[in-house]
């Protein structure tokens, strides 16, 4: 074969190549306006030296229930979520796994509710979790992990193969944010200011079964070994909901009070606490008691950082100034957002 | 693995590169190793059904060839001492000894095929029988249905009766025939080849050739095209329409069109990758399609649609039927009573009809498949009757007949004809089948395609887009290619045989229908 001919099969494969990364940017979910919580886990990368007292990790109701900037504020402690939608332990377990590796908290929290699920249950929800991870060695057990039947490890490495039919439904934000995007969390705490408040009559079906499955303890005990080799206090906590179909029955509680008193882990159920932390289901939630509003979660955090000064011993790092100019940044944001809505 | 999938284009590609790496003399154990890998993916199980017919087809080949053999050696010994009718004699009683072992090998061969395929059918209809009757039915067994098992048993079995009529030599090495029954890229759904044109080029040496490489590669890209964007594409739309009890009228038309392009571009695609694969393994497979959308008649199209199939029927059971004792029998009784002229026809119809019903049982254990392949015969000897009406009609508007738009007509006829019947496939219920032809001529309903009814079933607009693309790409290739294949003209500029290489794999990787939300569909014809 001539070197013109080679040269030019060569710039043509390496063109394709470029236009196959141009689409594949193109076709992936954003997540800017719609399923916002898709975003949340690569934000964390934006965070240039990582340096929190408090890491939480878990499900939606981490990054509804508490808001970084209140903890800040209140109590001089710095925190961040790494929490995203129906978020499952092995997700919960590897995510902790890759930031320890960036960074070393003082306490890592996580919330128990989806330890009642014991296998991969949905693809769209492990693609908001596991798109967002950098690439590593707890991202690809990550995927390993988390696969429903119908997904490939290979559409993974290249996303196009999962999102290429998306070409019928492009809309201006896949354009507008085709090589930046917004950033759209308080330190991973994802703002809902609309209020719907109400609760549901529904009493919650009993179960056939309320053992908590070994697939998600199991991963629930990695997280505890992972946190006592790197000298890291796990502490586990239960949000408050108003909901009956996320209804967190007294018979897993039970089994959770147990774990946590076999392996000296401190666990704090606050579903029974919202009168004490003051949450009016009528006023601090948006979606009828699922998930708090940022009024609701302004007071669970307020109620949980007294907990983490008092009884954790985190202290007030609020008088370090570098610091000081790096929160007041972030709580700029978070009341702009937060007074926008009001306004 | 599918043809389609992620996993066997890498394990084509690591194939065709290891053929090329090793020792030319090892090529074909390294293919008969990759077809026996690609068919232990498809279903570790499925391998004892395949050794099963390499087995029966190995030792009742060699039989048979050990037996004409020995006819010749002793015909030759007493050539001088034998009567030419004593000779006579003798390979006559030899060759009926040999067709006796033939019909056993076929019995055994054909007998699995039948066992496995139609006994589910056969049951049922058993069991409709006795519940007439009151009685309890039979226990339906289910059984496996091995992947190609259709292709590999007709294409064995051909080779067994071409061994039979001395055709072809019988294989010695019993690995050579593993090779001929199970080589991977025509396992799934053929071409049906022959053993006297495969066998030379599967054992051969080959050299890498740039121009067959190339011109093979180009033909998978096409043929992964015609599947995955095309075929899978329609296939949604044809789904909704067949699973809709509203679709009727005149969206029996739209899925008589729908259904053609989604099979033409299935079964077209699926050969394609299958003898492009070939090709850039050196080795050339007999083709199955040539341009059949462009018959002008019933039988046209079924010379160029599914060739190797209709050759295999026509020679194996068409011509032995026609020219068998009994049926000259009936052919001298028919002249006798019914006149030469019709006489004459009777036993060739009998033979028509018997490879139709065949060809239709062929493709599948259902009652629509055999209705599908008796219509097909019905058009075939209509048209043949009709012909004197034709010729006479040609006599008079002899410039009518000659022009492109009567011939246009013809096609499209033919087309939607081809259609009509082929629709029994979709629907599966014959009763169903025909009421909905019925609502064709009773419903008129075109109005609701033109109104939102288009995209009611399954298909977007944009996804009509894409199938609207594939059918102008695919006829233009067609009309491109007449006197020599696109991808060989391409195959000699490799720059730009690279480029549009590239384009369309960009066309599958985005438009193809594959992934979540797409049901993973396998070629029509694998379940033949």
């Amino acid at each position: 074969m001539k070197k013109k001919t080679i040269i030019g099969c060569v710039c043509i494969t390496l063109a394709t190549v470029v236009l196959l990364g141009f689409l594949q940017a193109l076709l992936v979910p954003k997540y800017m306006t719609q399923s916002r919580e898709g975003a949340l886990i690569a934000e964390y990368y934006l965070e240039k030296e990582p340096d929190h007292d408090v890491l939480f990790v878990g499900d939606c109701e981490v990054y509804e229930s508490f808001t970084p900037p209140t903890l800040w504020e209140e109590y001089g402690i710095t925190s961040y979520i790494r929490g995203s939608a129906q978020q499952l332990a092995w997700h919960s377990y590897y995510l902790l796994e890759e930031t320890l590796q960036r960074e070393t908290p003082k306490i890592v929290v996580f919330n128990v509710l989806s330890l009642k699920y014991g296998a991969p249950q949905n693809e769209a929800y492990n693609r908001m979790t596991l798109d967002g991870m950098k690439w590593s060695s707890s991202k690809i057990d990550a995927i390993r992990a988390s696969m429903t039947d119908e997904e490939s490890f290979a559409s993974y490495v290249f996303p196009l193969l999962r999102f290429h039919s998306r070409w019928k439904e492009l809309g201006t934000e896949d354009f507008t944010y085709l090589f930046s995007r917004d950033k759209l969390s308080h330190n991973g705490y994802l703002m809902q200011t609309r209020v719907k408040g109400g609760k549901s009559d529904i009493e919650p079906s009993p179960l056939a079964d309320y053992t908590l499955p070994e697939t998600s303890m199991a991963y629930l005990d990695k997280m505890r070994a992972l946190c006592e080799e790197k000298g890291v206090t796990l502490i586990l906590i239960k949000a408050p909901t108003n909901d009956w179909k996320y209804h967190w029955y007294d018979e897993w509680d039970e089994q959770i009070i147990t774990y946590a008193a076999e392996n000296g882990v401190d666990y704090y159920n606050f579903i029974p606490l919202d009168d004490q932390i003051g949450i009016d289901w009528q006023t601090d939630t948006y979606d009828g008691g699922v998930h708090l509003n940022v009024y609701g979660a302004e007071k669970l955090t307020a109620y949980f950082g007294a907990i983490l000064a008092e009884k954790h011993g985190l202290t007030d790092r609020s008088g370090d100034a570098e610091l000081n100019a790096l929160w007041q940044e972030k709580l700029d944001d978070y009341y702009a957002e937060r007074n926008a809505a009001n306004e | 693995m599918q043809f389609t999938s992620l996993s066997f284009v890498l394990f084509a590609a690591v194939t065709v590169g290891l053929y090329y790496l090793i020792p030319k003399r090892a090529q074909w154990w390294l293919l008969l190793a990759a077809s026996y890998v690609f068919y232990f993916f498809a279903g570790a199980e499925y391998l004892l059904f395949i050794l099963y017919t390499t087995c029966v087809t190995y030792f009742t080949a060699r039989w048979m060839q050990s037996r004409a053999d020995r006819e010749d050696a002793y015909v030759l010994a007493n050539r001088d001492t034998m009567e030419k009718s004593a000779r006579k004699e003798y390979r006559a009683n030899e060759k009926k000894k040999r067709f006796r072992i033939l019909v056993g090998g076929l019995l055994l061969g054909f007998g699995m095929l039948a066992v496995l395929k139609y006994t589910a059918f056969v049951l049922t209809g058993v069991n409709g029988i006795l519940s007439a009757f009151g009685a309890s039915g039979i226990n339906i067994p289910s059984l496996l249905l091995p992947l190609g098992i259709s292709f590999y048993t007709f294409q064995s079995m051909g080779y067994l009766i071409d061994v039979y009529r001395k055709k072809t030599h019988a294989e010695q090495n019993f690995f050579r025939l593993a090779l001929f029954v199970s080589f991977f890229p025509q396992l799934v759904q053929g071409p049906i080849s022959r053993h006297s044109s495969l066998s030379e080029q599967l054992f051969s040496e080959h050299s890498f050739d740039g121009f067959s490489f190339r011109s093979g590669l180009a033909r998978v890209a096409w043929g992964f095209f015609k599947k995955m964007v095309v075929a899978d594409t329609a296939m949604i739309g044809v789904k909704g329409l067949v699973e809709g009890s509203a679709f009727t009228g005149a969206y029996v038309f739209v899925l008589i069109v729908l259904y053609s392009i989604e099979i033409y571009a299935d079964f077209t695609g699926g050969i394609d990758i299958t003898i492009g694969l070939s090709q850039m393994l050196g080795i050339k497979l007999a083709e199955n399609f040539d341009r059949p959308f462009s018959s002008r008649s019933t039988k046209e199209y079924w010379r160029r649609w599914h060739i190797t199939m209709g050759t295999w029927f026509t020679d194996y059971v068409f011509y032995p039927l026609s020219v068998c004792t009994p049926m000259q029998r009936l052919s001298k009784w028919s002249r006798a009573k019914l006149g030469a002229g019709l006489g004459k026809r009777i036993p060739v119809y009998l033979a028509t009809v018997v490879t139709w019903f065949l060809t239709g049982f062929w493709h599948g254990a259902g009652l629509n498949f055999i209705v599908w392949g008796l219509l097909n015969c019905l058009v075939i000897l209509v048209s043949q009757e009709l012909q004197p009406l034709y010729n006479r009609f040609g006599a008079k508007f002899p410039r009518l007949v000659a022009s492109k738009p009567w011939e246009k007509w013809q096609m499209v006829r033919t087309f939607l004809l081809m259609g009509l019947i082929r629709s029994l496939d979709c629907y599966r219920d014959v009763g169903r089948t025909f009421r909905l032809w019925g609502t064709m001529f009773t419903k008129f309903n075109w109005g609701e395609l033109f109104s939102g009814g288009m995209t009611s079933f399954g298909l977007t607009l944009a996804e009509w887009c894409v199938i609207g693309c594939g059918v102008v790409l695919m006829y233009l290739a067609s009309r491109l290619g007449q006197d020599e294949p696109v991808r060989e003209k391409l195959a000699r500029r490799p720059v730009l045989l690279c480029a549009c290489v590239c384009l369309l794999v960009l066309a599958i990787l985005v438009f193809g229908a594959y992934g979540i939300g797409f049901d993973a569909s396998a070629f029509i014809y694998d379940q033949f």
